[in-house]
């Protein structure tokens, strides 16, 4: 037997978090090392699954399969296709620099410590919580789950991990919140938990309808394991009722939605993402919202690829909404954090667009854009993170002339918003592109609707900009630091990430498109024909 | 006589055991009209085992002997432990136990 | 030779890299690295031309793959090169005046402390606009597109700490993106028509497609131009983009990225010949421009502000040429091309003068500077003779050449087209005259400014005023070098392809015309401003003047229905969200919590009414079951 790399490459990180959790209370940063020096050897495992993988290969490479729970026929079964693999190595990139850039968010604050000295009616006993090893066990944890879940290939166990992330990201969320905030501790607090429990109910009521259809797959199809599922049904020894398998796809396809986000079920993403520290706030969009988009394109098309395709015309609707909507909702936020909230439950009617316009440019484009999203959301939402932290504030108001006192910090601010607002030249610009064209030659009207997301990208972006960087320098402003050292190896890497996969983004496609080929056949599509056979 | 009748006495000792229940404050006095009503019930499932002809009903009387048994020394003892801390035996004095 | 067309764009790409992430070590050198990077790329251009007129005029093109950029299936996109005369025309322009505008950089921007960064993104803006005019391919085209959009956002607002500046930075943008997304729109149309996006395939196979998607496609090429090259209706942002410095206002917003609107049409004239509704929608829009830039540069007092409905009008006239059709292709480029010379020329002696003068803008307080700043006096009034059309001069050649064009278009049509061209010479002549006696005429009009520092005119250095001689000699000489023997014609036609149409009236006639209109433009302009003195504060003036002062009151259209409309519209978004998106949701759970609440009454810790409920619940129960058996 070979080496189980997929394993190793969830387990990494599922190992470091107990390690790190481990960790005595007073050696905190020890524990950041041990946190960090894990996850970048995830991103190895990563890497090295990546230079194992063939493209031209079989659909699912690196494939695992062991009994689980053999009465209901429930088996650990991974495998990565191109897709998988390119999500999971895409978290295992980004948590190194997570970890980095929350380098001292969970260091007891001062507050935090007098209110542990003051020991108030419920602090009878010493303190004892160890938050920054928490904190990064906590990220590690979420790390494992992920990875895994880009692996399964078993719908329940899937599933499993679907909603055991919640409980790592509830106490993230909950837990860890960030210092800038308006109002009094208390108040802070309380918005804090309202969001943490926000998201985990809203993710928790979908994942309960998913549990639904996840039962009512198993009874109708006696197994859970994807590629059987697949194989019956194309071979047509199983066969679903239409409104079977309508309802099974709703149940699914609901989950999914939630966490995409998808409108009008977006609500909870600004809270969370406002109310989280920057580096949770990258985990939450650009990592695990990626396993709802992901799992549209993983479970949604293959399991049920009729109903799929009679539920088109409203999903490509509600992803035109969500892109309008979001980018119109970014323009008019306040807050820097829940702008790029918005912002980026604009971009996730992109991915579902692209996923949903069923051509090879759509998928291939919505597949590159999670990754690219992934980078350029994290790049701008972390330096958005290093602005507040200098100023204490998540307000677009009290920011102005930054440009003049912190040039680089303004620099790489814009870079990060510039691949937001795909500019040629960075990678999130070519998976745009890819899924407007893909989008445009199914469905031309919802291609033009979507192409107006551009230019409101480019305002609620350059208003962002202008607003908190240039101008007369603010009196609160004045003397602002740049980047330091650590920031800027947790921002450069982002950003030449970005131009590399803007300027040469073969090595991604050539990994994802055979699966995107595979997932168009389970759908039975072919891409439209061009009207006039060029020349060629 | 006709069984029938001590079925009637024991839903007319039952009905007093609950009002008793339901409307006497004294913790002791409602203790011993659950009693009345455990008492009601023996009556009926003796009768009922006479009506069928068989020995089930006596059985079970039996068993709720023993349960009244453990209910009069499990209850006297937190009714008396009550009546020490409080200095009343009134059950709506003991209203802690709420949202 | 076909590497050396990727150097092209190395060089100055690699000159924004090292600039922009040197840091403050190459603050000393950076202007020249710049600057030679910026020349070195307009030699490879050079040896590039003369090596290119060394072969016959069919296989003159070049091309180069370089790599294949996004591979899809069914959607290829590559990043090549592909250099033909037409490319080849723009690259000497655009490497040739970029030099010139990086040489007289350094002396303009002596004084500032961020010049390194200024020359990076000139760097970057001659880069994208290089890729821009190279590129084989539409996709390609679009990334220089927006390139050159960054460049001139970041070279506009340069001066950042001025919030009119970071205001029209963004405007400049964002009305770009509006233009870009009909370039998107067009190319996606393209794929879904001819599969592929390439110059080559597409322009060969329109005739294998309806005129309705070809139509469509047109149409969407030209909203792209009119955002890029500032023609109505997008073209609010020009006047704006005045506030960045000078050179960029010369490179950028007069020679050569506001000009890209016309390649494109010029480009994908194949598409346009074949789809008459959108060229006649280009000579419209090109028509309607020419006549509101000259009248918003009538109204101006700020002398960049009436250079730049100058540029607008300019390229009004061009766009209208490229509308024409093959008569107009070749001659919209030529004007083009002078037109870089003469206005870059032109801004940067307006430049020069404000450089003399504390960075004063208003002309009502210039006034008798040919005195004091002789060789901008000289090189600025060439360039005027040249933009008006005197005779003998370059733009006498290549706007008669377009007025000409105009009437061949023949019919109703052309009589229309070729006397608002007329009209518009009149007033260019009228515009220009006025900038020309405020500024260099008269008697001195300079005041104290804010800090009571009086102005002492004098001359600039000599590298502000180099480059200004060297355009001056391209706005009085490359007319005629274009037009003697038709060499410009000869030089473009294998590309753009040429015919001669049937001019209603000849072309002597048109000469003459465009003579009387021009020196009654000047004659109105010298009764105005050059025999009575200028009013140091602008005079009320009429409607008309108020309005066109105000860039005819589109600024306040756009300002009423869509920052106000948008403002309303996303505050409204904002609360919708928060009540009734969210509000659904939270009040959900708020009814879900005043149940609870209510309920919770129940418990009230009497056991008698636990008891209660537990006998009226074991009553229920026994009359259901009793119910159920009776039925």
């Amino acid at each position: 037997m070979s080496f189980p790399l997929l394993t190793a490459t969830a387990a990494l990180p599922a190992i470091g978090a107990i390690a790190t959790a481990a960790v005595p209370a007073a050696r905190r940063t020890t524990a950041k090392w041990l946190a960090l020096l894990f996850s970048l050897a995830t991103l190895v495992l990563a890497g090295i699954a990546l230079a194992r993988f063939e493209p031209g290969g079989a659909r699912y490479q690196l494939t695992e399969s062991h009994a689980w729970i053999k009465d209901f026929g429930v088996r650990y079964e991974l495998g990565v296709d191109g897709i998988g693999l390119a999500l999971m190595a895409l978290t295992a990139l980004l948590i190194p620099f997570v970890i980095l850039a929350g380098w001292h968010d969970a260091d007891p604050s001062p507050s935090s410590q007098l209110r542990s000295s003051r020991g108030g009616p419920n602090e009878t006993k010493p303190y004892r919580w160890r938050p920054t090893q928490g904190f990064f066990a906590l990220i590690l944890m979420v790390e494992a789950m992920v990875i895994l879940s880009f692996e399964a290939t078993d719908v329940f166990l899937f599933y499993i991990l679907f909603e055991a992330m919640l409980i790592p990201m509830y106490f993230l969320i909950g837990g860890f919140g960030d210092r800038a905030h308006t109002g009094s501790d208390e108040n802070a607090a309380a918005q804090r938990s309202y969001a943490a429990v926000k998201f985990l109910l809203y993710n928790l009521v979908g994942g309960l309808i998913m549990l639904a259809a996840v039962i009512g797959l198993y009874v109708v199809a006696g197994t859970f394991s994807l590629s059987e599922i697949a194989e019956a049904r194309a071979s047509g020894s199983l066969s679903m009722a239409t409104s079977t398998e309508r309802w099974l796809f709703l149940g699914f396809f609901f989950a999914f939605a939630v966490k995409a986000p998808l409108w009008p079920l977006h609500t909870w993403l600004p809270n969370a993402m406002g109310e989280a520290t920057s580096p949770v706030a990258v985990l939450i969009t650009a990592v695990v919202d990626k396993v709802g988009t992901f799992a549209m394109l993983r479970f949604c098309l293959q399991l049920f690829p009729e109903a799929s395709k009679w539920a088109t015309p409203v999903i490509v609707v509600l992803a035109l909404i969500s892109i309008v909507y979001g980018a119109l909702l970014a323009v008019g936020q306040r807050d820097i954090k829940r702008l790029i909230a918005y912002a980026s439950i604009s971009h996730f009617g992109f991915i579902v667009l692209g996923i949903f316009a069923m051509t090879s440019q759509g998928q291939s484009g919505a597949t590159l854009y999670m990754v690219n999203h992934g980078i350029s959301t994290a790049a701008l939402m972390l330096v958005a993170g290093f602005l507040i932290t200098r100023r204490g504030s998540r307000l677009i108001a009290d920011y102005g002339g930054v440009q003049k006192v912190a040039p680089v910090l303004a620099g790489t601010f814009l870079i990060g918003g510039l691949a937001t607002l795909s500019l040629p030249g960075l990678a999130p610009f070519v998976s745009e592109f890819l899924v407007l064209v893909g989008t445009f030659s199914a469905y031309p009207a919802a291609g033009i609707v979507a192409t107006t997301g551009i230019v409101l990208a480019a305002l609620y972006v350059l208003v962002l900009y202008q607003r908190t960087m240039t101008g007369p320098v603010k009196a609160e402003v004045q003397g602002m630091a740049d980047l330091k050292v650590r920031e800027l190896v947790v921002v450069l890497p982002l950003i030449a990430l970005l131009l590399f996969l803007g300027v040469y983004p073969k090595p991604l496609t050539e990994i994802v498109n055979p699966a995107v080929q595979h997932t168009m056949s389970d759908v039975q599509k072919k891409d439209p024909q061009p009207e006039v056979e060029a020349a060629k | 006589m006709n069984p029938v009748n001590y079925l009637y006495l024991a839903a007319l000792l039952f009905t007093i055991g609950a009002a008793g229940v339901l409307i006497r404050r004294n913790a002791i006095v409602v203790f011993m009209c659950v009693e009345l009503m455990l008492n009601a019930c023996n009556l009926a499932f003796v009768t009922f085992s006479r009506m069928h002809g068989n020995l089930d009903g006596q059985i079970i009387a039996f068993f709720t002997m023993v349960v009244a048994a453990a209910e009069v020394v499990v209850g006297l003892a937190i009714i008396v432990s009550v009546f020490r801390s409080r200095h009343s035996a009134s059950v709506d004095d003991a209203s802690l136990m709420k949202l | 030779m076909e590497n050396l067309i990727a150097l092209l764009v190395a060089a100055p790409l690699l000159g924004a890299a090292v600039l922009l992430c040197g840091g403050r070590r190459l603050d000393r050198a950076g202007h020249w690295v710049g600057t030679l990077l910026a020349a070195a790329s307009f030699v490879i251009g050079v040896v590039l031309f003369l090596d290119m007129l060394g072969k016959g005029a069919e296989d003159r093109a070049l091309h180069q793959k370089l790599f294949s950029w996004i591979p899809v299936e069914g959607f290829q996109a590559d990043v090549a090169f592909q250099l033909d005369q037409l490319s080849m025309t723009f690259v000497l322009l655009i490497t040739g005046v970029g030099t010139l505008i990086h040489i007289y950089s350094i002396g303009y921007m002596a004084h500032d402390e961020r010049r390194r960064r200024f020359f990076g993104y000139l760097n970057l803006f001659l880069a994208a606009m290089l890729i821009l005019v190279i590129a084989d391919n539409y996709l390609l085209l679009y990334v220089g597109w927006e390139g050159v959009g960054l460049a001139s956002y970041l070279l506009i607002g340069f001066w950042q700490h001025k919030p009119s500046a970071a205001t029209a930075a963004k405007k400049a943008f964002l009305v770009n993106r509006v233009g870009d997304m009909g370039l998107s729109i067009a190319i996606m149309l393209m794929f879904t028509t001819f599969g592929t996006f390439a110059f080559g395939p597409v322009l060969g196979a329109t005739g294998q497609t309806s005129e309705g998607k070809l139509t469509a496609i047109g149409l969407m090429l030209l909203l792209a131009a009119c955002g890029k090259s500032a023609q109505v209706p997008l073209q609010s942002w020009l006047g704006d983009a005045m506030e960045g410095p000078t050179p960029v206002s010369a490179l950028i917003h007069a020679a050569t990225m506001v000009t890209a609107g016309v390649y494109l049409i010029v480009r994908s004239g194949a598409i346009f010949n074949a789809a008459p509704d959108a060229q006649l929608a280009v000579v419209v829009v090109g028509a309607v421009t020419l006549l509101f830039g000259a009248i918003v540069g009538c109204a101006k007092d700020d002398i960049k502000k009436a250079l730049a409905g100058s540029t607008m009008s300019q390229i009004g006239y061009m766009i209208l040429a490229a509308g024409l059709g093959p008569i107009g292709y070749v001659f919209a480029i030529m004007h083009l091309v002078t037109h870089g010379f003469f206005k870059a020329g032109l801004f940067l002696g307006a430049g020069s003068v404000m450089h003399g003068m504390n960075d004063e803008v208003d002309m009502r307080k210039f006034g008798g500077l040919r005195t004091y700043m002789p060789v901008t006096f000289i090189t600025f009034g060439l360039g005027y003779l040249a933009i008006i059309g005197f005779p003998g001069l370059s733009g006498f050649f290549s706007k008669d050449k377009i007025i000409e064009a105009a009437f061949a278009k023949g019919g109703a049509e052309g009589w229309i087209l070729g006397s608002v061209a007329l009209l518009g010479a009149a007033i260019t002549a009228f515009y220009m005259t006025r900038v020309m006696l405020l500024t260099f005429f008269g008697e001195k009009r300079w005041q104290p400014d804010a800090q009571g520092n009086e102005p002492h005119p004098h001359e600039s250095p000599k590298s502000m005023t180099i480059p200004m001689i060297i355009l001056a000699f391209g706005s009085v000489f490359a007319g005629g070098l274009f037009s003697i023997g038709d060499r410009f014609l000869n030089w473009l036609e294998p590309v753009t392809g040429h015919s001669h149409g049937h001019a209603p009236v000849s072309a002597a006639t048109v000469t003459a015309a465009t003579m009387v209109v021009l020196v009654i433009g000047v004659a109105i302009a010298w009764a105005m401003y050059g025999r009575k003195p200028v009013p140091v504060v602008a005079p009320r003036g009429s409607l008309l003047t108020r309005a066109a002062r105000r860039d005819l009151l589109q600024d306040d259209f756009n300002h009423v229905v869509l920052v106000r409309g948008g403002e309303h519209l996303t505050r409204s978004l904002v609360y919708v969200d928060h009540t009734l998106v969210d509000g659904v949701v939270n009040g959900t759970a708020a009814s879900m919590g005043g149940l609870s609440g209510r309920l919770r009454k129940l418990q009230n810790g009497y056991a008698r009414s636990y008891a209660v409920s537990m006998f009226g619940g074991t009553a229920v129960v026994i009359a259901a079951t009793l119910l159920m058996r009776a039925v």
